[in-house]
């Protein structure tokens, strides 16, 4: 029967992996990537892992995936239909190849070495393994300094996040507008693209629609003597 | 059901996102690509935990989760910066540090 449950998860698993590499939309990769995901956890509660297995469930399929997702639907796009295989069949073949020879290579260290000598069906388990109470223990004892260090790590990359992809800071959006002739002077941008700045300046909202001749010039002028109020 | 079974089938995901990463072009799906390769990561822990039936193994796949869910928040970050200043969202065309 765990045989059986083996096989079908497993075919899952890899079928989604399948999917993430080959499917062309990138929303239908993060899809088949949730698949994959809840496949895997399955496997995991199959090994008994059933902690695990739900925090793969709720934190990975769960919240990962949806930042995931409302990414896509932001950037949209992806790849276009044209695109995507258009990496040469000599690059596309060589990826490929170096996959089979990475399989390869990890199948030959599973099966060649000593480790076939420790294929069993694993320890016998005690009643508590991969129980909650078992992994919290570990974690406050054995190995406390690496859940300290994940906790700083995860609140480092939200502020890098953060950072990152703020309005202000991080990359810095005008820079690749600037060129050298134009200098700090304010280069149009098309009106009612719902900038900030339009929207601190109540356009669009309170005002008309510009005529499109005036390309929003002096519409964007207090937006622009906000910013120089700030610097 | 030997442990074998499982870490073969890890080593399978593991090339599937090896390769993935060297086709695809778009960052999102690059990462999406990494992600597979953690996750066999993973499903390799827990095999070898279960194997020991020790709960080490558990701990170590859950730090990975961390770090995979921290390497998904800076590196959506970058994507969505990268998309604010209007860059080609493909790797193929970010060829330079300075853009």
């Amino acid at each position: 029967m765990t045989f059986l449950f083996f096989f079908i998860f497993a075919g899952f698993a890899l079928a989604g992996a399948a999917g993430v590499v080959v499917l062309r939309n990138p929303f239908y990769c993060v899809l088949s990537l949730v698949v994959h995901l809840i496949s895997l956890a399955l496997l995991f509660l199959l090994l008994e892992a059933q902690f695990v297995a739900v925090a793969q469930i709720v934190v990975y399929a769960g919240a990962v995936m949806v930042l995931y997702v409302f990414v896509v639907a932001y950037v949209g796009g992806g790849d276009k239909p044209d695109q995507l295989w258009s990496a040469s069949p000599r690059q596309k073949a060589l990826a490929i190849g170096f996959g089979s020879l990475i399989f390869i290579e990890l199948a030959i260290a599973i099966l060649g070495t000593a480790l076939s000598s420790l294929g069993t069906e694993g320890a016998t388990l005690s009643a508590t393994y991969g129980t909650p109470a078992e992994i919290g223990q570990l974690l406050l004892t054995d190995y406390l300094l690496a859940f300290e260090l994940a906790s700083m790590l995860l609140l480092v990359a939200a502020i890098g996040a953060v950072a990152l992809a703020g309005r202000r800071g991080g990359i810095a959006e005008d820079e690749g507008n600037l060129s050298p002739r134009h200098g700090v002077v304010h280069t149009p941008s098309p009106a009612a693209t719902g900038s900030m700045a339009e929207g601190v300046s109540g356009y669009g909202v309170t005002t008309p629609l510009p005529d499109p001749q005036l390309e929003g010039r002096e519409l964007q002028q207090p937006a622009r003597t906000a910013a120089e109020d700030d610097r | 059901m030997t442990v074998n079974w499982y870490l073969i089938v890890s080593a399978m995901i593991f090339a599937l996102g090896a390769a993935g990463v060297m086709i695809r072009r778009n960052p999102l799906v690059i990462l999406l690509c990494l992600e597979l390769m953690l996750n066999a990561g993973n499903l390799a822990l827990i095999g070898f935990s279960r194997m020991w039936g020790t709960g080490a193994g558990e701990i170590f796949a859950i730090v990975v989760m961390v770090i995979a869910a921290c390497e998904v928040a800076i590196g959506l970050g970058i994507i969505v910066a990268l998309y604010r200043r209007r860059l080609p969202v493909d790797v193929d065309e970010l060829r330079e540090l300075h853009g």
